[in-house]
């Protein structure tokens, strides 16, 4: 019966769909429209099919590994793509003949540069966070996740978003606020599709069969009820037609550019902090076969990390027209904020106490632990970039480029990393990774590669923000803005091959994960089986 | 510390953590967004700010879509080197009608809150067309496509009318004329008293590319030649209290 409904419902979209494309008042939504089209009509044939065919009813003993798989595989793949679109673009910045002339209305850098950013956070990040939530969400509740193909929808619905919000950069689709770009009918299917992440992850958590719900689930939980605050929030938008990408942001100005960093920054704060945070708590004790350091730390600095954070985001608008009083609060709270994110770096790192040893031998550990160490590292620097007479000198400037990337990929990508070096073993039930030199490989190039990023970064972002307000002894500027696009050439080119070194661990990682499911010895033994908190 | 004991309430009940969760990730933003809706210095209004023509909302629409914000910020910060090179430090006041704001985050090109009336039109044709012909050393990709596309405008009314539903002060008869505006700013031949009646006499009315039509690079320079000149600062001193 459910399956007629379900027609009817996409036969309808269909048909809307197909009227939207013909009225299409731009080209980016009317490409959309196209894709939804395909995708409405696909899932209706694919309805039609199966209607009235027996169903084969999934054996709930089981944990629902096959939509983390799903995420495992999709995780890679952004990642790969979104790191691709980012060397090219750093080599755009040092050669802009790579703007080329055949394709300036489309892969222009303006146009690229939000590509790259939502493929890396919101693909890559974000497909993480799927795989790896849902997978330790079951494991710690040993409990199957709750509302069956929910899961597949929240999957699949978010890889929709992915795709309508990637070829709207493209088709010159945005809204222009950072991290928040797609327009306004991606940004309603992106709260439908988080709706229902927060139904299957609480649903899940609520069923549990362990009395206590595991801290990894606090920083997720915690993670995704902000992020939907934060998106909804962000874009409350009027659609000037809905035959149009085109919509109007209820706030302007100053108003629009404090809900802008609050969203801002909280993106990094929850999306890549919080939520990263809940992966650093499972695999690292789970890696390093050792409980977790402090109980009574990882409570503490959880309820400090997530009330501190949202209150950062004016650190990003000092000695503008936003007034004093807020830069003051924003720069404080993230002076503040430095210790509950050392809090958890701590409690990271003390987790190997006593198997510090296998840091020799184990490099997927390896990762884990350098992941854990960048995150001190740019959570000292980003306080630090906060206070305001630093950054008078950093702000505007490549300097913050680095920093984000420090953190970035030496954060979020290691830690990612990591964590699909130690699942997809357990998802393909293999006893063992494939090659674990390859490991290695993939270690020391992307660490090298972070290294040459952010070292290059300091140099041009400290060296521009200098000679920008360099006056000689009349008073005069000293350096005209161009000579400064000039001087940072070299760093530029330096930047991007921190970034070939980094795609190429990734490529590396790829080939060794393909071949771990390809070539690695099966695993006697089912672990999927819902056993009490792994 | 028994205080942590009681944690064991939260932990062991799905809904309560969910809910102090977001009870504790609220109160921040409260309490810096709201104010902003009141305070006398972000909700002034100082005179000469307008809202956009229909063309410069067109161009400003093409700056969004092109992305030119990842690059360029508008906002002059109150230092000497920043006022020397750009000009007045930029007030609330004079993004008051930016849905979104333009601020930006990042120099990789330089700042253009006040780039308005610096260079001809004829500079910034070069310039969009081969921006390293009139500036060797810059990095900017090329935006000829800009001249050769040609638009009409049909939906700027539309746009202008939403505008008005969140606060911008279009009026009925700019939403109804914006169409004949739209064309009329960009040809000096027609008869413009309409457009400068509605948006005042100091609105640029040139064909800003020099050729026939309007094209996407008529309606950019003529948001870029506005940008930063509505202010008079030779009349108006902000208040130093911020």
């Amino acid at each position: 019966m459910s399956n007629y409904l379900k027609l009817i419902v996409l036969g309808v979209l269909t048909v809307f769909f197909m009227i939207a494309a013909s009225y299409a008042r731009d080209l980016a939504y009317q490409v959309h429209a196209v894709i939804l089209v395909f995708v409405a009509g696909g899932l209706f044939l694919y309805t039609l099919r199966n209607t009235d065919e027996p169903v084969v009813a999934p054996n709930t003993g089981e944990y629902f590994d096959s939509v983390v798989r799903a995420g495992v595989i999709a995780t890679a793949f952004w990642g790969v793509a979104g790191f691709l679109v980012g060397t090219f673009i750093a080599f755009q910045l040092a050669f802009p003949v790579l703007n080329f002339d055949w394709s300036e209305g489309f892969a222009n850098f303006g146009r690229l540069r939000p590509l790259h950013t939502s493929a890396v956070i919101f693909a890559f990040g974000g497909n993480a966070l799927l795989a790896t939530s849902f997978f330790i969400v079951q494991r710690t509740s040993a409990a199957r996740l709750w509302g069956g193909n929910l899961a597949w929808f929240v999957f699949w619905g978010y890889q929709l978003f992915i795709v309508l919000a990637a070829t709207g950069y493209l088709l010159g689709g945005t809204q222009s606020k950072e991290y928040a770009e797609p327009e306004w009918y991606v940004d309603l299917w992106l709260t439908i599709v988080w709706v229902a992440y927060l139904a299957v992850f609480l649903g899940t958590i609520i069923k549990r069969k362990e009395r206590h719900i595991y801290v990894a689930n606090w920083f997720f939980l915690a993670f995704i009820v902000t992020v939907a605050m934060l998106h909804v929030v962000n874009n409350l938008t009027i659609p000037v037609s809905i035959w149009g990408s085109k919509s109007v942001i209820l706030w302007s100005g100053v108003q629009d550019a404090m809900v802008q960093w609050w969203y801002g920054h909280n993106a990094v704060g929850f999306f890549l902090t919080a939520g990263f945070l809940g992966m650093m708590y499972y695999f690292i004790p789970k890696q390093a076969e050792r409980p977790v350091y402090s109980y009574k730390l990882s409570i503490i600095h959880f309820w400090a990390l997530i009330f501190l954070y949202i209150w950062a985001g004016p650190h990003h608008l000092h000695y503008t027209a936003l007034p004093d009083w807020a830069s003051t609060l924003g720069m404080v709270f993230s002076v503040v904020l430095w210790m509950p994110s050392w809090g958890g770096m701590i409690n990271g790192l003390m987790t190997l106490s006593g198997a510090w040893d296998k840091l020799r031998t184990d490099p997927v550990l390896r990762m884990l632990v350098i992941s854990v160490g960048f995150y001190g590292m740019s959570t000292f620097e980003g306080p630090m970039m906060s206070i305001r007479a630093v950054n008078s000198l950093s702000h505007y400037t490549d300097w913050t480029i680095g920093h984000v990337h420090s953190g970035a990929l030496g954060w979020n990508g290691m830690i990612t990393f990591g964590a699909l070096y130690y699942l997809t073993p357990v998802l393909w039930k293999r006893e063992r990774l494939y090659s674990l030199s390859l490991v290695s490989w993939h270690f020391w190039l992307a660490t090298i590669g972070i290294v040459l990023y952010a070292a290059s970064m300091w140099v041009t972002g400290i060296m521009e923000g200098l000679m920008w307000r360099e006056v000689d002894a009349n008073g005069f500027l000293v350096w005209s803005f161009a000579d400064t696009v000039a001087a940072k050439f070299p760093m530029y080119v330096m930047r991007g091959l921190g970034g070939v070194m980094f795609l190429s661990g990734a490529l590396i990682m790829c080939y060794n994960l393909w071949m771990t499911v390809r070539r690695a010895p099966a695993k006697e033994a089912s672990l999927s089986v819902a056993v009490p908190a792994e | 510390m028994a205080i942590l004991d009681k944690h064991k309430i939260l932990e062991t009940n799905a809904t309560l953590l969910l809910i102090c969760s977001f009870l504790v990730v609220t109160i921040g933003g409260l309490v810096q967004i709201t104010p902003l809706f009141y305070l006398e210095n972000t909700i002034e209004k100082v005179e000469g700010m307008r809202p956009y023509t229909p063309l410069e909302l067109a161009g400003r629409e093409i700056y969004v879509r092109e992305g030119c914000y990842v690059c360029h910020s508008q906002m002059i910060r109150p230092m000497r080197d920043e006022v020397e090179r750009y000009g007045h430090y930029s007030l609330a006041a004079e993004s008051m009608y930016d849905h979104p704001f333009q601020w930006g985050s990042k120099r990789t090109g330089p700042d253009l809150a006040r780039v308005g009336g610096r260079y001809s039109d004829d500079w910034h044709q070069d310039h969009l067309r081969d921006p390293q012909s009139v500036v060797p050393e810059s990095v900017m990709p090329k935006y000829d496509f800009l001249e050769r596309t040609q638009i009409e405008g049909q939906y700027i009314g539309d746009l202008m009318a939403t505008q008005a539903i969140v606060g911008v002060p279009y009026s009925d008869e700019m939403v109804e004329q914006a169409e004949r505006d739209f064309r009329a700013q960009a040809d000096p031949d027609s008869d413009y008293d309409g457009l400068l009646e509605r948006y005042g006499e100091a609105v640029n009315v040139r064909n800003f590319d020099g050729k026939p039509g309007v094209s996407e690079a008529d309606a950019l320079i003529a948001y870029l030649q506005m940008l930063g000149t509505l202010v008079d600062f030779s009349t108006f001193t902000p208040d130093a209290s911020r």
